[in-house]
């Protein structure tokens, strides 16, 4: 069973959501899809025993079979060639702008004279290792990098049928967000109980909608703000898994990487439950 | 014109708060929520949309059944795993590089264009604000954001306008690098919290990448003082400022659910800190 955990607004919970329910199944597999700013690590501490370079396509032509004819610039759809004809003062030039290139290998496949082929440009890593029974990935993006989905499918990959997979989800409603969700049997969104929180949270159950995944709903800090989250769970039959009053010593906790269960037993307990009402909203779904 | 990008790389920290209340206090600017996939400033600055843009986002690929010959050549080329086992074409996954279209023997795919989003020039007691929305499950974020902050800048220009205030996405990937191109300033909003730290390192990293200098802000300071301190000897040792502290409050909630910025409504050392931070912006963005 895959669960992911989701969020519209970015510093919600998510991360808190799912490595307290990761501990406290004590047994599971956990993947960190936030890419861009992982931090599920520094909750769970595991032990890194494996890194991954996760690369994509880079064109370039072999300069003695280029014809310089430009067709793979036509056919890049992304403007990432631009092709300079040889005249009789200079030889052409073939120019490929990796930060438009997004891999897709036309420009080899349909290239007449077979003269091109393709570099490996290392976008970000996977690493990973265990935290206890905890078996643990995540993805680094590389600084300064702008693709992260096929990052994030790679750590998708290290999801194991036949155990329970929690996966850490990036904020927003956009490629990332849907590449980390994609292919879930529930997804947990977690929201807060303000304007902010509410507004995104309609914009994420769009989404979960729309990728046909059964979810409920999170709230944490539930009582700093007012009750239309609730009134809109409530009006839309989404079921509230789980509420979290905003308590600062769950803050300070946070602030130094101390997971809430750890200090907490009947978090514990609570998320535990949890498990049990998402098979069972499951099931339903089905 | 100076352009001014608030990022923070971790969600949650305070980006649209402080956003607001430098759209609040600054006198001569257009503002822009660059968030395009989760718009929040718009809840503070509550807008009175003046024009609306469709936003075309690029081309997908579809196919049409009745051509289709089953052959599955778009699916072996296809490096997105957008064709599904009976050849439909994944809207989410195709990123439109149309090479299905040039194999396929049957010419059944064409090439359509997608509106993926829609984009606003809005007036607000705070003035000129420029805003969209990306479509539900859409991809191309950083696209719609080049595409709001020309808008913006264009218009900031014309205007005579001081500044452009950006409220930028979290992360560091696409839409922030588009939010940050360019800019003269990025303000990072950080919190005391190892998230908080590991994130802002990342953020300020892409910062330097593009050579944009940076300006850290720590918001709820006062919620572990330990990591402020880490915070602030890891700018120094950088040759970065801390511009702003500002203490962790409950008005701060009170001012977003009333759908106010914080520094219009908290009475509290909130509101001294941030009119601080702003003035700090403004001078030296003016030497």
């Amino acid at each position: 069973m895959i669960i992911s955990v989701a969020s519209g607004k970015g510093g919600t919970g998510k991360t808190t959501v799912a490595v307290n329910l990761a501990l406290s199944l004590g047994k599971c597999r956990f993947l960190d899809c936030d890419v861009e700013e992982p931090n599920a690590h520094l909750f769970l501490k595991p032990a890194i025993t494996e890194t991954v370079p996760v690369t994509v396509p880079v064109p370039s032509t072999d300069q003695d079979r280029c014809t310089h004819c430009g067709i793979c610039q036509t056919v890049c759809n992304f403007h990432a060639i631009a092709v300079v004809p040889a005249t009789e003062e200079r030889p052409g030039k073939f120019l490929h702008f990796p930060e438009l290139c997004h891999g897709c290998g036309a420009c080899g496949l349909l290239c007449p004279e077979k003269a091109i082929a393709y570099d490996k440009r290392v976008i970000g890593w996977v690493d990973a290792g265990r935290a206890q029974e905890i078996s643990f990935a995540h993805g680094r993006l590389q600084v300064g990098e702008v693709m992260s989905p096929p990052l994030i499918k790679k750590v998708r990959s290290y999801a194991d049928s036949g155990e329970v997979v929690i996966i850490d989800a990036p904020p927003g409603t956009s490629c990332p967000m849907i590449a980390s969700t994609k292919g879930s049997d529930f997804c947990i969104l977690v929201t807060e109980p303000t304007p902010f929180g509410l507004n995104d949270l309609k914009l994420a159950v769009e989404v979960v909608r729309k990728s046909n995944i059964p979810f409920g709903v999170i709230i944490n800090r539930s009582d700093i703000g007012d009750g239309r989250v609730e009134n809109y769970c409530r009006a839309e039959a989404i079921p509230v898994l789980l509420s979290i009053p905003f308590d600062r010593k769950i803050a300070e906790w946070y602030s130094q990487g101390i997971p809430l269960v750890e200090n907490k037993s009947d978090y514990q307990r609570k998320f535990r439950g949890l498990i049990r009402d998402i098979k069972k909203e499951t099931e339903a779904f089905k | 014109m100076k352009q001014i990008t608030v990022i923070s790389g971790k969600g949650g920290t305070g980006k649209t708060a402080l956003s607001a209340s430098f759209a609040a206090l600054a006198e001569n600017k257009v503002t822009v929520d660059c968030d395009v996939d989760a718009a929040n400033l718009h809840l503070l600055l509550q807008p009175d949309i003046r024009q609306k843009r469709e936003f075309k986002g690029g081309m997908k690929a579809r196919t049409d059944p009745n051509r289709c010959s089953r052959c599955g050549l778009c699916r072996d080329v296809c490096k997105f795993e957008a064709v599904s086992e009976d050849f439909r074409i994944d809207l989410t996954d195709c990123e439109g590089c149309g090479l299905c279209v040039r194999v396929c023997p049957e010419k059944a795919i064409e090439m359509i264009e997608i509106v993926s989003g829609e984009w606003f020039v809005s007036e607000t007691r705070y003035g000129p604000f420029v805003h969209a929305k990306l479509g539900v499950a859409e991809g191309n974020s950083g696209k719609l954001v080049a595409v709001i902050r020309e808008a913006a800048r264009e218009m900031a220009e014309k205007q005579n306008r001081e500044f452009v205030i950006i409220d930028g996405p979290p992360g560091i990937g696409c839409p922030v690098i588009a939010s940050l191109s360019g800019a003269d300033l990025a303000v990072v909003v950080t919190e005391p919290t190892l998230s908080g730290i590991h994130d802002m390192k990342r953020v300020l990293s892409l910062a330097c990448h593009f050579g944009i200098p940076a300006g850290i802000v720590v918001n709820k300071y006062d919620l572990n003082s330990e990591n402020t301190g880490a915070i602030e000897s890891f700018s120094k040792e950088h040759g970065l400022e801390v511009i702003g502290r500002i203490p962790f409050s409950p008005e701060v909630s009170r001012a977003i659910v009333q759908g106010v910025p914080p520094v219009e409504f908290c009475r509290d050392g909130v509101r001294t800190e941030i009119i601080s931070i702003w003035e700090k912006l403004q001078r030296s963005l003016r030497s």
